[in-house]
């Protein structure tokens, strides 16, 4: 298993200015430019040290939000590019649907690719509903304008006889020839993150990599309508290498000290979603029927388009007035959401989760999240670097003989 | 007028329509006149009062726009001119002449896409509230943004009695118990296609307002006295722009006059499709 260490690098000395809102609406009058100059540097030193100890590294994108100050990844990355050797660099990513050119995406991602000396990977992704109106993008019909994006970007890649022309139904282009071309031939490894089977799907014709985002348990069900489709394609049954899950990791010397951690963390799981409603649920984001099913709740009844996080306790947590209870962090834990302890606790946790999902390849660790300091960031990449990393790169695909009954399951459902 | 409101809103009938193949729903009553309605962004409120009484001044036609209904908006579907042709379309299917488009909210954004097109079968233009046209400057918006905004906060600036919000097929309502299921995908469609076709630039089009003065048959502009959506002054300018337009303000009424005033509404409109088009404006033949 790879382990991708990752921060939304919060600022959240905003956090709990206005308990209704961290995202879209949150006046960015309360960001402080010494204080974010500060994040930035304390940020990429653990990086560097994530990158040190065999971590890949991952970034991500965000817009007008005091959860993230990643507001681009291909900045982020074209400097880990430079000040990083070992790692592989993950953009998780490029939010495709949101951004009017895909072109431009093609070519700061090959040149990313090219500075990186072919350590780069690039996801592909569709983006939370909040980033829509920040960016001003049609939260209608984004799945069409995302593939439509995803055919341009992979083929702007892989076309080197001079430029070619794209008159597609959301984006135009007449000279399509971009320099430079992916370091990595034919492309870097593509991923698209996830959240139902019928994208899962779509995502096993292309073959790349799917990842779920603090998806828990349910995961699983999106994890096998890819591999369920890979099999009806007349393909092998997929390694793990093609599974990734983005979960909160905490480590401490104990269990006692690993789980009082990931009381800082839980409040990423609490607040990070806090938003007006009309923000969290945009007109055609979700799908017509998630919509008639809403509104028969009524106005109190929230549309859940993202898997339900958090403790409940939110606000008084983003107002500083206490962190989030043992009882929260275990409940995450239950879910999923939150591996958290001893060296060997994390193990175990991981080795289990992997396991339920059908075996992933890669664990998106956020060792950063909510409240924690810099030294506590490290303290966790360290011990974390140090005993678990090891022995999860070491982890062989998940057991031959329970794979066979998998498969033969599996088997059973395809058409 | 000689219906009660529940009367007159049980009058209509309503039958599929395919025009160029696309179907919709068409809601229809009355006789005499043609009276085309357009409905505004948050979809048809069948049961709106207002219908039964267009429906006793002509023969009513409330079509649901494609995409605002029960059934898939047509995928290449995606512009105001679409909705506008489609609409074209639909009066030449039905050689419909001489026909009153009465329109709100966003169908009055698609009834003058249509007319500035072509008034050939038209006779009068009725816009109340309508959106499409941009008139203040690039960083002032003429129409609230619907997409930005909460409930409460739209209940507010588009109503004069928040109560007549909580009414009917109401995107806005606080609970929608006893509305069918068809009604409900019918607010939630609406509400995905509004954002289709008026996300940006926000419910309005750029050209539209220079082209206005093509609109060559005798048009009311009407507005709710307390709309906050689109203010007052902005349906002035809308007025300002199409010849000899006239432009009038209901008391009493927000952003749907025709929802809140519909008493009133019935009779304004009524009094002003009564004037013969050939007496004002320009000499085409009538």
């Amino acid at each position: 298993m790879r382990v991708w260490q990752f921060s939304e690098m919060p600022y959240t000395p905003a956090w709990g200015v206005d308990t209704e809102s961290l995202r879209v609406t949150l006046p960015n009058s309360n960001y402080d430019p010494k204080l974010g100059a500060e994040i930035y540097r304390r940020q990429f030193e653990n990086y560097l040290l994530a990158d040190d100890l065999g971590f890949d590294l991952m970034s991500n994108e965000h817009h007008s939000t005091a959860t993230c100050l990643q507001a681009s990844t291909s900045v982020i990355l074209s400097s880990l590019a430079g000040s990083t050797t070992k790692a592989r660099l993950l953009s998780l990513g490029n939010p495709i649907a949101n951004r009017p050119d895909p072109v431009r995406v093609a070519e700061e991602m090959a040149m990313i690719d090219n500075m990186s000396g072919g350590r780069l990977e690039v996801g592909l992704i569709r983006g939370t509903p909040a980033e829509l109106s920040s960016v001003n993008a049609n939260p209608a019909r984004m799945v069409d304008r995302f593939w439509e994006a995803h055919d341009l970007i992979l083929k702007a890649w892989t076309s080197h006889d001079g430029p070619f022309n794209w008159e597609g139904e959301f984006f135009q282009h007449r000279q399509v020839n971009i320099w430079p071309t992916p370091f990595q031939q034919p492309t870097p490894p593509v991923w698209v993150t996830v959240g139902s089977a019928s994208t899962a799907r779509r995502v096993a014709d292309e073959g790349h990599v799917i990842a779920t985002l603090l998806g828990g348990y349910s995961s699983r069900s999106t994890f096998d309508a890819y591999r369920a489709r890979t099999l009806e394609l007349g393909r092998p049954y997929p390694k793990s290498d093609r599974f990734g899950y983005l979960a909160l990791v905490s480590v401490g010397a104990t269990d006692e000290a690993g789980l009082e951690r990931a009381r800082l963390m839980q409040p990423h799981l609490d607040v990070s979603l806090l938003m007006p409603q009309q923000f969290l649920n945009p007109p055609g984001y979700a799908p017509v029927e998630a919509n008639v099913a809403a509104l028969k709740r009524g106005a109190k009844g929230s549309l859940s388009t993202h898997q339900q996080v958090g403790s409940g306790e939110g606000k008084d947590v983003m107002l500083g007035k206490k962190l989030p209870s043992l009882a929260s962090v275990k409940r995450s834990m239950d879910q999923g959401l939150l591996f958290a302890g001893s060296p060997d606790s994390v193990l175990q946790q991981i080795t289990e989760f992997s396991r339920a999902m059908g075996g992933i390849g890669h664990l998106l660790m956020l060792g950063h999240a909510g409240y924690m300091s810099f030294e506590d960031v490290a303290d966790n990449i360290k011990l974390f670097g140090n005993e678990v990393l090891p022995a999860l790169r070491e982890l062989p695909e998940v057991d031959e003989a329970d794979l066979a009954a998998e498969r033969d399951e599996l088997r059973r459902t395809v058409p | 007028m000689s219906l009660t409101l529940e009367e007159s809103a049980a009058s209509l009938s309503v039958r599929d329509i395919d025009v160029h193949g696309v179907t919709t729903e068409l809601y229809e009553g009355g006789s005499g006149t043609p009276i085309l309605y357009l409905h505004a962004g948050e979809g048809l409120r069948p049961s709106a009062p207002f219908l039964g009484l267009l429906a006793s001044a002509g023969r009513l036609l409330a079509p649901v726009h494609p995409g605002f209904g029960v059934k898939p908006r047509p995928p290449s579907f995606s512009t105001i001119g679409d909705l506008a042709y489609f609409y074209l379309d639909l009066l030449d299917q039905l050689e419909l002449d001489k026909v009153d488009v009465v329109a709100a909210d966003f169908g009055g954004w698609i009834a003058a896409e249509l007319a500035v097109r072509s008034t050939a079968r038209l006779s009068h233009l009725v816009l109340a509230g309508p959106t499409g046209i941009k008139c203040s400057d690039r960083e002032d918006r003429d129409i609230a943004d619907i997409f930005a905004l909460g409930r409460a906060e739209l209940i507010e600036l588009m109503y004069a009695d928040p109560a007549a919000s909580q009414v009917g097929e109401s995107s806005l309502r606080e609970d929608f118990d006893g509305l069918s299921d068809d009604a409900l995908t019918s607010i939630a469609r609406s509400r995905e296609s509004l954002a289709v076709f008026g996300w940006s630039p926000y419910m309005h089009n750029p050209r539209l307002r220079q082209w206005l003065h093509r609109i060559d048959i005798p048009t009311l502009v009407l507005w709710g006295a307390c709309d906050r959506f689109t203010l007052p002054k902005y349906g002035e300018s809308f007025a300002a722009a199409i010849p000899e337009a006239r432009f009038e303000v209901l008391e009493a009424a927000g952003h749907y006059p025709h929802i809140e005033q519909p008493e009133r509404f019935a009779e304004v409109v009524a009094n002003f499709l009564e004037i013969k088009s050939s007496s004002v404006v320009t000499g085409r033949p009538s």
